[in-house]
């Protein structure tokens, strides 16, 4: 997906190799979606969503990038996040988008649950070369 | 000038007025610091200082990391977990070795070769020192933060009892693993100590529910179940029910409330407390 970057505001890169890591991101989020003026049930939803594939950056990807950001288009403003690692790869796209799946000990809903959350969602991935989500939501 | 000389020449920069020095040295650290040490504190702390510098140099060692300066970094150690534990910043910390170089610079205008050779010399071991001081100030400083965090990790998961066998943990800010690990065993233990069969884990202050925090609220209630009590999960506002849902998370059969409020009406219910409203009998 090609994001849209707003062009008077540069998105922030931040690295997601720790635990702590996944907080700030989180924390970048609520900045920017309250920056975005998202309501309230949006930004809950666009911070959750970035905690979740924060999460698997970290856990699957064995560590990786979030870079974050404002995003314009057609009128309208919205954020987005895109998440980035050099890891193993999803092997089986459609069975990890599957609800409840999980290769390790979760819920299997992260990655399932962040497409629900957010407006737009694209999982580009391949075994063996990385992984890498990109989600929006726009503001209403 | 040989590596050796050096030192009769270093001892003469700092011993030649000696008083005069001193008193140079403390008032500018004084200056900086306005007055937030005292000046008797400073005038004890910098002479020590400046005995050991004088002794160590008059031992033939320059260098900030040899054996013969033990004596001078463990003042400076000292001095500097106390600026740290004081609030002080590093520049107010180094400060302190730092101007002893500025108070010996007037040799630099009129001072013989071996004199500006000498002051180039302790220049550098000054620099070195002062390095030192900064780093065992972020030491201190992180040490301090670290333990703040430990402490803020206890403070922040109280567990209160509410009733006679009713306890609750009001969640607040982000829970991580560490954190959650924590409520959980305490929620556990709290259950033992006080003998209560009805516990209530509010998230009223609990910014955002992702699957790892329902994966360990979910662990933490069926530990609790497996020890005879009831949970409740109470608080969950609008924005976390709705993204709840668009997630997927199931909480089965795990009561849920709005507020502590309701959820504290249905566990007395439950162990047989019976509310009513008091009619104003004898008012
Ligand atoms: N960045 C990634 N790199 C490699 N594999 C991944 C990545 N993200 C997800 N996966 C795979 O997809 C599966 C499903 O991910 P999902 O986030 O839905 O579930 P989960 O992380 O296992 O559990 P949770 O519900 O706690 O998020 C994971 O178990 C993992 O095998
Ligand atoms: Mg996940």
């Amino acid at each position: 997906m090609n994001v849209p970057w707003a062009a008077d505001d540069e998105p922030q890169t931040q690295p997601v190799v720790m635990n702590d890591d996944v907080v700030r991101v989180r924390q970048f989020a609520r900045g920017l979606s309250q920056r975005c003026k998202l309501s309230l049930v949006d930004q809950t939803k666009f911070i959750t969503a970035a905690s979740e594939l924060a999460r698997n950056t970290l856990v699957y990807g064995g560590g990786g990038s979030c870079t974050a950001g404002l995003v314009r288009g057609r009128g309208r403003l919205g954020v987005a996040a895109v998440f980035e690692d050099f890891g193993p790869g999803i092997p089986d796209i459609e069975l990890a988008m599957t609800d409840g799946w999980t290769s390790g000990g979760g819920l299997g809903l992260g990655l399932s649950g962040a497409r629900r959350l957010v407006d737009e969602f694209a999982l580009d991935t391949e075994a063996g070369r990385g992984t890498k989500v990109t989600v929006i939501k726009w503001a209403r | 000038m040989t590596q050796q000389d050096a030192f009769p020449g270093m001892v003469k920069l700092l011993t030649a007025d000696g008083q005069e020095l001193a008193t140079g040295w403390v008032d500018r650290v004084a200056g900086s610091l306005k007055g937030r040490i005292s000046r008797n504190e400073l005038d004890r702390e910098l002479t020590e200082l400046y005995t050991a510098l004088v002794e160590a140099l008059r031992d033939g060692v320059a260098d900030a990391h040899a054996d013969g300066m033990s004596e001078v970094r463990a003042l400076l150690t000292e001095l500097s977990r106390n600026r740290a534990r004081q609030g002080f910043s590093p520049t107010e910390t180094a400060i302190s070795v730092f101007a002893l170089k500025h108070v010996l610079e007037p040799v630099l205008q009129d001072g013989s070769d071996q004199d500006i050779r000498a002051y180039l010399r302790l220049g550098r071991l000054l620099d070195d020192l002062g390095l030192f001081t900064i780093e065992t100030y972020s030491r201190t400083r992180e040490e301090i933060i670290s333990s703040q965090a430990d402490q803020l990790l206890e403070l922040s998961t109280p567990v209160i009892k509410l009733w006679d066998g009713v306890i609750a943990v009001p969640l607040v800010g982000t829970l991580d693993s560490a954190r959650t690990q924590v409520v959980m065993e305490k929620l556990l233990q709290a259950l033992v100590d006080t003998g209560s069969e009805q516990a209530i884990i509010d998230i009223t202050g609990v910014p955002a529910v992702d699957t790892q925090v329902a994966q360990h609220l979910l662990k933490t209630i069926v530990a609790a179940r497996l020890m005879g009590a009831e949970c409740t999960v109470s608080g969950i506002r609008p924005q976390i029910a709705q993204t709840i849902v668009a997630l997927g998370i199931e909480f089965g059969d795990i009561v849920t409330k709005a507020s502590l409020a309701d959820a504290l009406r249905l566990a007395l219910k439950k162990s047989g407390v019976e509310i009513t409203r008091g009619g104003g009998v004898g008012r």
